[in-house]
This record gives structure tokens, C-alpha cells and sequence, in this order.
């Protein structure tokens, strides 16, 4: 049984819509299956390394029904296989489970995520931003967001040494 | 970060008026590049240590959906600095997977050389400087000595010693001279001597070993748990190799040169003691590669329209002017597939893998890196609790960490 029919098998049908290119395996599921689907994965199917997590903005993508992409990189480190689970968040207020209590690398990857895309992780134990600080309002890999930014940088207060 | 907002974060209600917070970074010698801890101290015991980083984000990833592929090679060197052709050849890597091209034997076996002394650099940074972070500046220097001619080799395939840029979609930008196999070779030859001095320095140094061993012990388990790749990974005792697994570029062919160095001490020693190695098989690598290196062209046929044609091409003849005007012209560009594909490369940090969404032009919808550093560092709040202050120097040193990758 491949891991396909193992998830629609025990998550009811099509809660995994397996896409694939190139060398790259990809299952699309549902947002209210995936914390499911990926405890199900690292447990039964071996995938115990959660190797990336990337975040994709698809407003004004081609054919794009939802706005945030979130795929899960995993990998059995035994087999070397790999796996790529897919889901989706939309506005106005996106939320994602969060996977840090399967592992502990989630914890960075979607602190970064969420401050560059505002993608919510609920049950995130530390959800603060990362790469960028605390005073910054806007997430910007969003698409809407400019490449010039909005003068955020040239606002930030000044720090002098007698306030320091 | 606010001070205040790490001290009440992790308060458990109980007195801990004896513990104070120590400020480590940005600018410390110790972190060699800017990223700040904020260790909470008992004595000189670190009870907690919080991260602070993102002061050298600049929007790499922004930037990668702005610039085409052939463009967006200039940022991905400064990712890691250390070793910036690793980072061009992961990239290009990925795009080329992305749009199903195969390239040239002659390529591939220079890009393969060209990792490998770049993976030897980045190792020899990392173990210099961790035994100059731990009071060992010989070492350091000797190690220093390789690197200047691994810059020098760089330099003499792509004119520029730091970001050389070499690699585009389809090839490289030129093909390399005869220059370049002599100096390879002569490498090849010198590289084990000054292997063996930093070895005979440090391998059965009291006071490296003193400092080193026991450390930061990261166990398997917690390995694959936090997502170590590379040579962190292996010195906890993860066998895996991307170019042993998932064999790219002319690594196929060089399967019977190399083995995979691990270990099973999770340390900084055996972290220290796996780069070692690996730099034994880098240089097996290099030496079976030179010696085969193919003849023919280096970049893949014209016909492709994806490679940049060569200047006298563009100025002697039609043919070459159009492919160059359909490069680069705005309006114009190669189509890629509409799809989303992950590459991974094994760098001298760990698995360097690009997550690239196409919409169909040259620019890449979204630019994803896994960056090792970034992966590595999210654990040493793990690694360091327990610690003295003066081992966050050795801890940080082993997971070498490079804060350009870090933030991008």
C-alpha cells in the first residue's frame, strides 16, 4: 500500500491527492487533515525528518484557488525517501497547525514562515518573529508586499545612547 | 528583541534573583559574524539561551522572485559565503531539474571539483576557527594557507576569488583552462600535508580535546528531530549523504572514491572529527575527477535556447545575436514549465535545497532555501544548556554557523 491509500485508507478518500514532477512526490491535503496526516506519516510510514518547510504566496498565481501554500518536505532517513505534503490557508486569517510537538525543527521553520508570511501556527509554543523585528508590521514575501518595501526601515526609531 | 520580553518568558515563579543575563553578540569575536544570544546565567553555568538573529536579513528570497535565474546566481553566493560555488551549483541545480535539462559530462565533472573544494574550504574555515575560538591560532593559520589556494583555483576558472558566480542555467560561464588542471593537481598533491599538520596539532591536542569532547552532545534521535543534515548530522550518527543517496552531478561515476564519514559521538569533537575526514574524501573525489575530466563542450547546445551564447557568437553571427537578444530582453526569456520542484545539494553545512514555484517566465515565483545554518542553530539553545560560557565558543564554532545563510 503506498502511502497514498495508507492515508485515504485511514483518513477517509481523497484526503491525499497525490501530484507528481520530476523526482519530486507530492501529496495535497486538506488544512483540517494535515496534522493528522503528518503525525500518521512519522509514525506508520518512517518519515521521522522533517527536512524543510516552505511557505508560497499564490496570489495572482495561474490557476490558483488558495492563497498560501505550505509544503512539508519530509524524509525517511533510513530509506532516503522523500515526500512532499502540500496544504493550503487562505485570508483573512490564515492558520496552520502547528508540527512542532512531531519535531522540534518546525519550531525556527515556522517562526520564519509566519514573519515572512503571516501564516498563523496554532499550538505554536514561541510564535515571535524571527528574521525581522518585533516593530515590523507587514510580511514580506507576501505578493502584495513591494519590492521597495513601505519605508519601514527609514521610520524605525532612533536609539540613542542616553535612552540605551 | 527587548530584554525584558526573554527574562519574563521563561520566569517559573520561583526566586531566581541569582540569575543574570548576559548579553553575547552581535559584535563578538566569538560568533564571527552578527547574531546575538542572550544567555541567562547562573554563575557561569547557562541556564537558557535565547537567540536573537535577523540582523543580516536582506531579503534574499524577496529578491529571488525579482531576478531572473541566471541573475539571482550573484545572491545565492553570498548566502554562504565560505563557500559560494556550492550555493551556485545547489541553485543552478535546482533550476536545471526544474526545467529537465541535462548537462554536458565536462560540466558536471567541473562543477563536481568545484564543490569539493569548496566543501574543503568551508571545513577548514570551520576547523580553524573553532581551534582559534579554543586558544589554537597555528592551526587556524595552516588551515588558512589551503583555503588561499582553493580562492586561487576559483579565482583562475571564473576571475573572481569570493563570488565567482561561475555557473549558469545549462553550464558554466566559460569552460575552464589547462591552468586550472595543473593547479588542481598541484593541490591535490599539497592538500594532505597540511591536512595532516592541523591532524597532528589537534587530534590528540589535551586542551582541544578537553574542551571539545562531551560538548554539545546532540543524539541521534534529537538529530533527526531537529532536521541536522551534513557533517552535524553525521557526527550524530545519521548515515546519510546526499550524494551517496540521491547521487547528482558526476558523483554517480565517483561512487568508489568517496565513503561517508560519521560518527557516533554527537560532540564537537567528533562534529570537528568528521570534517576532517571529510576533507580526506574530498580530496579522492577531486584527484578521481580531474583525472577524468572530459573533453567537449561545457555548456549545453545552443539549440537548447536556455544558454547564453558566447561573445563571439553574439557579435559574428545571426544566429548567436538572436539566442543572446531572446536571453535578454525583458520581454522575452526561456519559458520554464508551470510547476514547483525541490532540489537538494550536499554542502560542506548540510542538505542546501531550493523549493522553486515556476509560473511559466524566467523568474521564479518563489525562491525557498533550506539553509543548513538556519536549521542548525535552531538547535544550540538545546546544545549549549548546561554549559559553561566559555563552550558556547567551541558549540558555535562546531555547528558553523554563517549568518548570511542564517538570515538571508
Amino acid at each position: 500500500m503506498n502511502h497514498q491509500e495508507a492515508i485515504d485508507a485511514k483518513f477517509g478518500a481523497e484526503s491525499a491527492m497525490p501530484t507528481e514532477f520530476r523526482d519530486n512526490k507530492r501529496l495535497t491535503v486538506p488544512l483540517e487533515k494535515i496534522y493528522g496526516v503528518l503525525a500518521f506519516l512519522q509514525v506508520q510510514r518512517g518519515f521521522d525528518m522533517l527536512c524543510d518547510l516552505a511557505g508560497i504566496d499564490y496570489l495572482g498565481y495561474a490557476d490558483a484557488t488558495d492563497r498560501y501554500g505550505i509544503v512539508y518536505s519530509l524524509t525517511n532517513t533510513n530509506s532516503g525517501e522523500r515526500l512532499f505534503v502540500k496544504t493550503f490557508a487562505n485570508d483573512p486569517d490564515p492558520e496552520v497547525p502547528s508540527v512542532v510537538d512531531l519535531w522540534e525543527a518546525a519550531n525556527w521553520m515556522e517562526r520564519e514562515l509566519y514573519d515572512l508570511f503571516g501564516v498563523k501556527f496554532a499550538g505554536h509554543p514561541d510564535l515571535r518573529r524571527i528574521l525581522l523585528p518585533d516593530e515590523f508590521t507587514s510580511h514580506p514575501l507576501r505578493k502584495d508586499y513591494p519590492m521597495r518595501g513601505y519605508g519601514e526601515r527609514h521610520n524605525f526609531p532612533t536609539v540613542t545612547r542616553a535612552e540605551s | 528583541m527587548p530584554l525584558e520580553a526573554v527574562a519574563s518568558q521563561y520566569e517559573t515563579g520561583t526566586d531566581q534573583e541569582f540569575l543574570y543575563t548576559l548579553n553575547f553578540g552581535p559584535q563578538h569575536p566569538a560568533t564571527h559574524t552578527t547574531l546575538r544570544l542572550v544567555l541567562t546565567l547562573d554563575g557561569e553555568t547557562i541556564v537558557k539561551a535565547v537567540p536573537d538573529i535577523g540582523y543580516l536579513h536582506s531579503g534574499f528570497e524577496k529578491l529571488g522572485e525579482d531576478l531572473d535565474f541566471n541573475q539571482y546566481v550573484t545572491i545565492v553566493d553570498r548566502m554562504n559565503y565560505v563557500s559560494p560555488v556550492a550555493n551556485e551549483i545547489a541553485w543552478h541545480h535546482t533550476i536545471e531539474k526544474l526545467m529537465g535539462l541535462e548537462i554536458t559530462p565536462r560540466c558536471k565533472y567541473i562543477r563536481t571539483i568545484l564543490a569539493e573544494l569548496a566543501r574543503i574550504s568551508d571545513h577548514l574555515l570551520c576547523v580553524g576557527a573553532v581551534a582559534l575560538d579554543l586558544g589554537g591560532l597555528t592551526a587556524f593559520l595552516y588551515a588558512f594557507n589551503e583555503r588561499e589556494k582553493v580562492y586561487d583555483i576559483i579565482e583562475n576558472a571564473s576571475g573572481q576569488r569570493f563570488h565567482p558566480s561561475y555557473t549558469r542555467v545549462g553550464g558554466l560561464i566559460n569552460d575552464v583552462n589547462d591552468d586550472f588542471v595543473t593547479q588542481v593537481r598541484a593541490f591535490v598533491k599539497s592538500f594532505p600535508k597540511a591536512h595532516s599538520d592541523v591532524c597532528r596539532l589537534l587530534n590528540k591536542n589535551k586542551i582541544f580535546i578537553d574542551r571539545t569532547q562531551g560538548v554539545g552532545v546532540l543524539t541521534r534521535e534529537e538529530a533527526i528531530n531537529r532536521s541536522c543534515t551534513g557533517p552535524v548530522g553525521r557526527a550524530s550518527g545519521i548515515a546519510r549523504d546526499l550524494r551517496k543517496d540521491e547521487p547528482y552531478l558526476a558523483y554517480p561515476e565517483l561512487q568508489g572514491a568517496f565513503k561517508i564519514v560519521c560518527s557516533n559521538g554527537g560532540d564537537c569533537l567528533a562534529r570537528y572529527l568528521v570534517r576532517m575526514g571529510e576533507m580526506v574524501e574530498s580530496v579522492n573525489i577531486i584527484a578521481a575527477a580531474i583525472e577524468n575530466l572530459p573533453s567537449g563542450p561545457v555548456n549545453i547546445g545552443t539549440d537548447s535556447n536556455v544558454v547564453i551564447p558566447d561573445k563571439s557568437a553574439t557579435y559574428r553571427s545571426i544566429e548567436g545575436l538572436i539566442q543572446h537578444f531572446e536571453l535578454f530582453m525583458w520581454n522575452r526569456r526561456f519559458e520554464t514549465p508551470v510547476n514547483e520542484v525541490y532540489g537538494a545539494n550536499e554542502t560542506a553545512n548540510g542538505e542546501l535545497g531550493f523549493y522553486v514555484v515556476s509560473d511559466g517566465s524566467a523568474k521564479a515565483w518563489r525562491a525557498r532555501t533550506r539553509p543548513p545554518s538556519f536549521i542548525h542553530f535552531a538547535t544550540f539553545p538545546h546544545l549549549v544548556e548546561g554549559h559553561q560560557i566559555s563552550d558556547v565558543a567551541a558549540i558555535l564554532g562546531s555547528l558553523n554557523i554563517i549568518a548570511a545563510e542564517l538570515d538571508r
